[in-house]
């Protein structure tokens, strides 16, 4: 599965932390792929850039074999990450080099997730390459919007399942939505999102500020703090991929009292 | 301001929804319309390439949409030095 959506900014790799993490969180084995090539961030938002030996450009030339590459998870052993090099040229990443390594990664994890990096280069045109299946991460604005319409595009005649025939199971995840935005027609409601874009919707993960805490925090917001509304969100947009229907709601971080009256709260 | 300008101004995602759909509706019928000429100009220049050697840069396929007609301008270049593969008529 790819996790892509053509602008930068829109949520891409917290998108890609928080599903891994809770779908290994729900027994499955996960192994979550950076696609950026120079501009690595998967690491850091999972909390594993001091544990980075080996990368993905490693494996594909061959300096590296794969199971040296992959690192484990250190909350949950069965959600893994392959890292993006840092410093290496782009053009290091080769089809052949990616098909193969999702060759063998598929044998060993019931989900690889690829965060794609953004624009429509060779990097994000690889990471959609072979997938199955694609979230496109939207936020309720017109750039994001014109983005993932081109980036359907692609996914519907660039990945290998389109070329042979087949569809790709495509799913909208809508991120930062501001549900009294919107009520206000202050922000794109999320049937204007989805009609234009004419593509089912996988969730709708509230505007919150738990996301930069857990970023902060070098941890996926389902695991730092399960119980907040992005974090439940997150949580059943994983189920639905997994195939449980799950209602759709906008879950909400109801503020106490306390809160309210002291407004912040140190992290 | 009156309070009704206050609502006017902020209503804003009508807006952004027309606009979308209107640029969405453009740029899906230009991007078919690229695919189009890419896959013509490739079969158009195989087909020339088996009589005659072309340069692809002296190749020029454009498409122009009309509303009832549309209309394919190929206009293409070929050098008198670069000799034909077959004699004409042939």
């Amino acid at each position: 599965m790819v996790v892509t959506s053509g602008k930068g900014g829109v949520g891409k790799t917290t998108s890609t932390a928080a599903l891994g993490a809770a779908l290994a969180q729900a027994g499955q084995t996960v192994v979550v792929i950076d696609f950026d090539v120079g501009l690595r961030n998967l690491d850091l938002v999972m909390g594993a850039e001091r544990r980075v030996v080996f990368d993905l450009i490693n494996v594909i030339q061959g300096v590296a074999k794969l199971p040296q590459a992959l690192i484990r998870d250190k909350r949950n052993d069965k959600l893994w990450l392959l890292p993006a090099s840092q410093t290496r040229d782009k053009d290091a990443l080769t089809e052949q080099g990616v098909a193969s390594v999702i060759g063998d990664l598929r044998a060993k994890f019931e989900w690889i997730i690829c965060d794609s990096p953004a624009g429509i280069e060779r990097g994000a045109t690889l990471a959609m390459r072979f997938a199955d299946a694609a979230v496109i991460v939207t936020n309720p604005e017109v750039s994001s919007v014109r983005d993932s319409d081109r980036i359907i595009g692609l996914l519907d005649s660039k990945t290998e399942k389109a070329e042979n025939g087949q569809r790709i199971e495509k799913h909208i995840l809508i991120t930062r939505y501001d549900a009294a935005r919107a009520a206000r027609s202050e922000m794109l409601a999320i049937d204007d999102v989805l009609e234009i874009l004419s593509t089912p919707l996988l969730g709708i993960i509230p505007e919150s500020e738990e996301v930069l805490r857990a970023s902060n925090l070098g941890s996926p917001i389902t695991v730092s703090n399960p119980s907040s509304a992005a974090a439940r969100a997150y949580a059943a947009a994983a189920r639905r991929l997994a195939g449980e229907v799950v209602p759709m709601t906008i879950p909400s971080d109801r503020k106490g009292f306390f809160d309210k009256l002291f407004g912040r709260r140190a992290a | 301001m009156s309070i009704f300008g206050l609502f006017r101004r902020r209503a804003s995602a009508p807006v952004a929804r027309e606009r979308l759909q209107i640029l969405l509706a453009y740029e899906r019928t230009a991007r078919g319309q690229l695919d189009l000429v890419a896959i013509l100009r490739e079969e158009i220049l195989a087909v020339i390439a088996r009589h005659v050697s072309v340069d692809h840069d002296n190749v020029q396929i454009k498409m122009d949409r009309g509303d009832t007609v549309s209309t394919l301008e190929i206009d293409i270049e070929i050098p008198n030095s670069a000799g034909l593969l077959v004699s004409a008529g042939a």
